[in-house]
């Protein structure tokens, strides 16, 4: 039984509620393909994007158009009330009254579980500023699940893991699960202390090294990262560990024959096109996966009302 | 030998007592005391202490302390009992106890945080208690504040 009214954070989520919403999107998943749906007929979902996104709103919609249900949309952040001077309490107010359920996208952090707090349909986080996206951390948790294994996973999570709250988000529900993870990242990018420690004390294995080279044999997933340019104050600070972790067909020969890579996408240069075409990669089948999760998600969601 | 007193009994007021060495100037900060007030405060700091080794006291005269206050030194001081006197005794005692939430009372830490826009939210925080005091975690955010905690007060 589902009983969550709204996705904010997976801080908010059991292991049985993340299984629950797992099996859902297994279950779904023929639907995400094209087989007919009526299941959320007569539903309407209302997207709020204050900041731009291109796979997240296109999945979100797809999802729910693919299941029977309808979408209505602020045409744009600049067009809506909030450049009236609205708050976004008495526009999410407004809309929960509107539609069934909301997908919002806010570039303030904290913004999703203040807009579950005043909505009266269920609110579904798809991204508050450099906060929680659980949508993608689900999607990634039924990606390693169908293309691998989630119990006795041995990860490596490789790039920007001081600023990317997707791999903290990530190796927090991976704690549920028990897993090795292995972080790689240059050192002015490593983990904060303060998660290491949570995810030890929640019984992960956590190692760290700056080489690529040192996981690559033994892990079944490697979830790569973009290093984000912004991030850095100095640009020869960037320039100095841009290209560091480049994966190159080459690279993956003592790759185990089942090794995943995944990423959340958009890439730039962490992996080379000739990737690609190996056994190894699935990051586009990951972003696939984000269809039949946002259906359970929004299914889920919706009957738990 | 008489023992010597270093502050005299007051009369009436509060005496919060057994403050973590060094973090009484701040209580006086979050009782909202400092160049604000006429009543008589006076403040002891690094006294020997059994239980603590040092510790700090703060007597507010004629003042007796509200609850909401006494959430607020948790925060700083969470081994910190609170003593209202009354014609020199001692009528009500009780130590502090960090609330499990609080809310309007810390300032979160991030400026990118919706509860620090003007949207109609009140600061929330969940108390987590741990080795060395007391850690919050902003409910909005999730952003943690786990030191100078008294530097995030509203």
């Amino acid at each position: 039984m589902f009983t969550k009214k709204h996705i904010i954070s997976m801080r908010d989520f059991s292991k049985a509620e993340i299984d629950v919403i797992l099996k859902k999107a297994e279950e779904l998943e023929p639907f995400a393909k094209g087989k007919k749906s009526n299941l959320l007929a007569g539903k309407i979902l209302a997207l709020l994007f204050y900041e731009p996104s291109t796979r997240t709103r296109l999945s979100f919609e797809t999802a729910m158009k693919r299941l029977g249900g309808e979408t209505i949309n602020m045409i744009s952040p600049e067009a809506s009330s909030a450049s009236k001077g609205e708050t976004l309490a008495d526009t999410i107010r407004v809309v929960s009254e509107y539609a069934d359920v909301v997908v919002l996208r806010h570039s303030k952090e904290g913004s999703a579980r203040m807009a579950a707090d005043v909505s009266s349909a269920p609110i579904i986080n798809a991204g508050d500023g450099a906060g929680h996206h659980p949508t993608q951390t689900l999607l990634d948790l039924y990606t390693i699940k169908r293309e691998s294994h989630l119990e006795n996973l041995s990860i490596a999570l490789i790039g920007d893991l001081k600023y990317g709250r997707t791999v903290h988000s990530l190796a927090y529900a991976l704690s549920l699960y028990g897993a090795k993870i292995s972080l790689v990242s240059p050192e002015q990018l490593k983990m904060p202390d303060e998660i290491k420690s949570d995810l030890r004390k929640r019984g992960v294995d956590v190692s760290e090294t700056t080489k690529l080279e040192d996981v690559i044999s033994h892990v079944d997933v490697l979830y790569v990262t973009r290093i984000q340019k912004e991030r850095f104050p100095d640009p020869s600070e960037y320039q100095k560990v841009a290209g560091t972790y480049r994966i190159s067909a080459p690279l993956l020969k003592d790759a185990k024959d089942d090794m995943i890579i995944m990423h959340p996408l958009p890439r730039v240069d962490e992996i080379d096109a000739d990737v690609d075409a190996t056994k190894h990669a699935r990051y586009f089948q990951q972003a696939f996966y984000g269809i039949p999760v946002r259906m359970a998600v929004l299914s889920l969601v919706l009957e738990a009302r | 030998m008489k023992k010597e007193l270093r502050v005299r009994p007051i009369k009436n007021g509060t005496v919060i007592d057994h403050i973590a060495a060094g973090q009484a100037l701040n209580v006086l900060k979050i009782l909202g005391i400092v160049g604000r007030t006429d009543a008589v405060v006076s403040a002891v700091t690094n006294v020997p202490s059994k239980a603590m080794g040092k510790k700090d006291i703060v007597k507010v005269e004629d003042r007796e302390l509200a609850p909401h206050e006494v959430d607020k030194i948790a925060l700083i001081a969470p081994s910190a009992t609170i003593n209202i006197i009354r014609e020199y005794k001692v009528k009500e005692k009780h130590k502090v106890a960090p609330p499990n939430m609080i809310e309007g009372v810390v300032k979160c830490a991030n400026p990118n945080c919706i509860s620090n826009t003007k949207e109609p939210v009140t600061s929330k925080f969940t108390v987590d208690k741990h080795e060395k005091g007391v850690q919050l975690r902003c409910v909005y955010c999730e952003r943690i504040i786990s030191e100078n905690i008294v530097e995030h007060l509203f």
